[in-house]
């Protein structure tokens, strides 16, 4: 690992690409002193150090709006350093974890512990997510300021839905006052209770019980009408159903303050792999690779969907219904994923092969590589709140604050904002001087110099004893992805190097 | 019979078996017919007064049960004793499971102490995909979950074969909570691959997702929620056991309704073709599935079925023990 937050280091002749601001070229990238200095043509800026990037992309440090890092209360599932050295494996500088620990992140002291061991042991920005409702029980609110006042960036109760309409109604209501969104597991829980797999021809065929797609859609429903009625701004989480795209789409039409993310595993495999019947998108040889039927590293929350459900999350991505690729990365520890898959933990370990699955959709001319690109910056850093739309595409229709950024790394204190858009009613909260620049994930000369930089061609097969990750469980395992991370910049330093 | 293997012949099966028998979803109609082969040699051996052949001597069977049952664990011991094989049955009460031990830990135990068949019963779906995955015992699938149970529907399909001769275009209803039943999965496998048309007679709250819809690679089966039209010209009626508290997880109104519409007796028998065979895997909630009086009719094969059990998973384990890939 070289520190570079004394140094300058050029990043000579790679493909810059910040679709956030439009750009697309070769060049050269300098970092002085922690962020980017400058970008030029390829040969024209020199540094201390060189790093030669031809033929490789050169992007903003991925950021991560779902994912979970198990501390404090699951240390042998994955810890923050665990998390984030995966998290820099994956090209990602910038993490929001989930606040389904023990003890949850239902109050500050618990936003302020997750931040302390993230500024000691983290490779990577960790942005905790508070709890909408106390122990994640969906009984009684957090005290939303207080979480958002220590750095919590949304609220959330992941992992469970919240059940009740009237609660789910008062957290949009209370953190619209906030400027911050409720992030929700959308999932009816009599649809989805026993369910381990999708509903559809595969849990007939292994004897599964099957959550159908209307569990998520009906909850999607649910949450966008109230948005509707509080004005409160609702993030739907893991977006996994056609009809759950479709029905953001049109509220989105008609002004609904609503966000939406997917996973790259709800964006690439099916439930047909749950019966052992693997397929990626243009991927024809498969050199003897297989998976067993009832593999458990298949078995993820919401389950994974048909080849229609792909198709409708990718027409979402591009047409700006979902906002943004999160990898919902959800380590386990061995024992909790071997065994009988009704027993099996959900969860699929996503930060270290994000990029190489996504890829599939590249290299089988499904998706831009931009497009791609901005899913992982642009697209969660708008949400994230940061200015970095002010160069580039618009902010969305109906969208207020986004999620309030503190860094970890550098944050001292926290800032609350309030943004220009015409329904913000403003924050309950003073605003506060902050020292953090606003901007993530951008390659913007100022911004903080968080870069990835990927090989989209190398082949790799993906190992899981090899990955940073306490969480082996992914369904990758062995098999050859095409685009792999060289390396990672976060905050200046080099916090990955490839090999 | 002229293709009937002999009593000889069980020394070495002519044909490679596969490792484990775990579904019926991936067996080949050549596969279900060498079963019915040394299924019909077994019946030969149980005819004879010392019902003995020592096929399996020195062998260590595990009859490992997670869920009740007498019939299928009885009929297993009693095919694996009738082979010479040394038995050792496990129920979850009296093991270590009780103390909360994995299955995994279980089933290496049970590898390290020399057991060279496992057939398990599991209430979880895909249970012995996992064992057969981690040890080298043959695995013998006894039922699980709502998934498969393959030996009961090879008893049921050599049943079949036995009264009506060829399986090939004949029709079998199966009536009732298709859904939780391991039965009829394996059934509704074993009969597309020998050609048989199967019609599935349950209310939709009973039915699996997709069965009857061309778009799945699901077997090729009809759907008919009218059961008196659904049995008209049925060579086979196969009624399920159906759980009496299904109606409290909404899946039902009653058990009375049920009954008024998908309750087998003799009027609704009769509208089965003459020579039509009524078939049960057990046990039967006479009055409710099964009108008491057609149980014992002349029509019904209920009893048929227990014995061919006892035969059809001696040559199960027969053709496993050859099969396994131990000495030659």
């Amino acid at each position: 690992m070289t520190d570079l937050t004394r140094t300058s280091l050029v990043l000579r002749g790679g493909r810059l690409l910040d679709p956030g601001q439009g750009l697309d070229r070769p060049g050269d990238l300098l970092i002085e002193a922690g962020r980017i200095a400058a970008i030029g043509a390829a040969g024209t800026l020199s540094g201390e150090e060189v790093f030669q990037a031809s033929g490789l992309v050169v992007c903003p440090g991925f950021i991560d709006l779902h994912c979970h890092l198990r501390e404090p209360g699951f240390e042998e599932k994955e810890t923050i350093a665990t998390g984030t050295a995966a998290a820099a494996a994956g090209g990602f500088t910038t993490l929001c974890c989930m606040p389904n620990t023990e003890p949850p992140i239902d109050r500050a002291a618990v936003v302020e512990y997750v931040l302390k061991m993230a500024r000691i042991e983290g490779m990577v920005r960790v942005l905790p997510i508070g709890c909408i409702t106390l122990g994640r029980k969906g009984e009684q609110l957090t005290e939303m300021a207080d979480l958002a006042q220590a750095g919590a960036v949304a609220f959330s109760d992941d992992g469970s839905p919240v059940a009740s309409a009237r609660l789910m109604r008062s957290a949009l209501e209370y953190s619209s006052m906030l400027g911050v969104p409720v992030i929700d597991h959308c999932q009816d829980p009599s649809l989805s209770q026993g369910a381990v797999v999708h509903e559809g021809w595969v849990s007939t065929a292994l004897g599964l019980k099957g959550e159908p797609a209307a569990a998520e859609e009906v909850m999607v429903e649910r949450d966008l009408a109230l948005a509707e009625l509080t004005g409160g701004w609702v993030h739907i989480a893991h977006v996994s159903t056609a009809g759950s795209v479709e029905r953001i789409r049109r509220a989105k039409a008609r002004g609904v303050r609503v966000t939406a993310e997917v996973t790259p595993h709800h964006l690439t495999l099916t439930h047909e792999w749950v019966a052992g019947r693997a397929s990626l998108p243009g991927v024809e040889a498969w050199n003897g690779w297989s998976l067993f039927p009832y593999d458990t590293s298949t078995k993820v929350n919401p389950p994974l969907r048909t080849v229609e459900d792909t198709r409708a999350l990718l027409e979402g991505l591009r047409d700006g219904t979902i906002d943004a690729i999160a990898t919902d990365h959800a380590p386990h520890d061995t024992p909790s994923k071997l065994c009988e898959y009704d027993d099996a933990a959900f969860g699929i370990s996503g930060l270290e092969t994000a990029l190489g699955l996504l890829l599939t959709l590249v290299h089988s001319g499904q998706m831009d590589l931009g497009l791609l690109v901005q899913k992982l910056t642009a697209g969660p850093a708008r949400l994230l709140g940061t200015r970095n739309e002010e160069q580039g595409t618009g902010r969305g229709q109906g969208q207020g604050s986004g999620f309030r950024v503190q860094g970890s790394g550098e944050g001292q204190g926290s800032r609350f904002r309030s943004q220009g858009s015409p329904e913000d009613r403003g924050t309950a909260l003073d605003s506060r001087p902050s020292t953090l620049d606003s901007r993530l994930s951008t390659l913007a000369p100022g911004a903080p110099a968080d870069i990835a930089i990927f090989d989209p061609e190398q082949t790799w097969v993906v190992d899981p004893f090899r990955m940073a990750s306490k969480g082996k469980n992914t369904p990758l395992a062995g098999l050859t992805l095409r685009g792999r991370v060289v390396a990672t910049i976060y905050g200046g330093s080099m916090v990955y190097r490839c090999g | 019979m002229a293709n009937r293997i002999s009593v000889a012949d069980l020394a070495a099966p002519s044909e490679t078996f596969r490792p484990h028998v775990l579904d019926l979803d991936d067996f080949s109609r050549r596969e279900v017919e060498l079963v019915f082969e040394a299924t019909d040699a077994m019946k030969e051996v149980l005819g004879r007064e010392i019902k003995k052949v020592p096929a399996l001597r020195g062998k260590t069977l595990v009859n490992l049960f997670y869920e009740a049952s007498t019939r299928t664990r009885v009929s297993f011991e009693l095919a694996a004793k009738n082979l010479s094989a040394d038995v050792v049955n496990i129920a979850t009460s009296t093991s270590s499971v009780a103390k909360g031990e994995s299955l995994l830990d279980t089933i290496r135990t049970l590898q390290a102490l020399g057991a060279d068949m496992i057939v398990m019963r599991h209430p979880q779906a895909g249970a012995p995909y996992l064992v057969a995955r981690h040890v080298k015992s043959c695995v013998l699938n006894a039922g699980d979950g709502w998934h498969a149970h393959p030996s009961q529907a090879l008893l049921d399909l050599y049943t079949m074969r036995e009264r009506l001769g060829n399986l090939d275009g004949i029709k079998v209803v199966i009536v009732g909570d298709i859904l939780h039943s391991r039965v009829a999965h394996s059934n509704i496998w074993g009969l597309s691959t020998v050609g048989a048309r199967v019609v599935l007679c349950a209310p939709p709250t009973l039915l699996p997702f997709g069965f009857g819809r061309e778009d799945f690679p699901l077997p090729a089966v009809e759907v008919d929620h009218n059961l008196d039209r659904a049995i008209q010209g049925a060579d086979v009626v196969m009624a399920l056991r159906i759980q009496k508290e299904r109606h409290t997880e909404g899946l039902l109104p009653d058990l009375r309704e049920y009954v008024r519409l998908y309750q087998i007796d003799g009027t609704r028998l009769a509208r089965a073709r003459p020579h039509a065979l009524l078939m049960h895997p057990g046990p039967v909630n006479e009055g409710i599935e099964l009108a008491s009086d057609v149980t014992t009719c002349a029509q019904s094969v209920i009893q048929d079925q227990v014995t061919n059990g006892v035969a059809v998973r001696m040559a199960l384990l027969y053709l496993l023990a050859g099969g396994g890939g131990e000495e030659a």
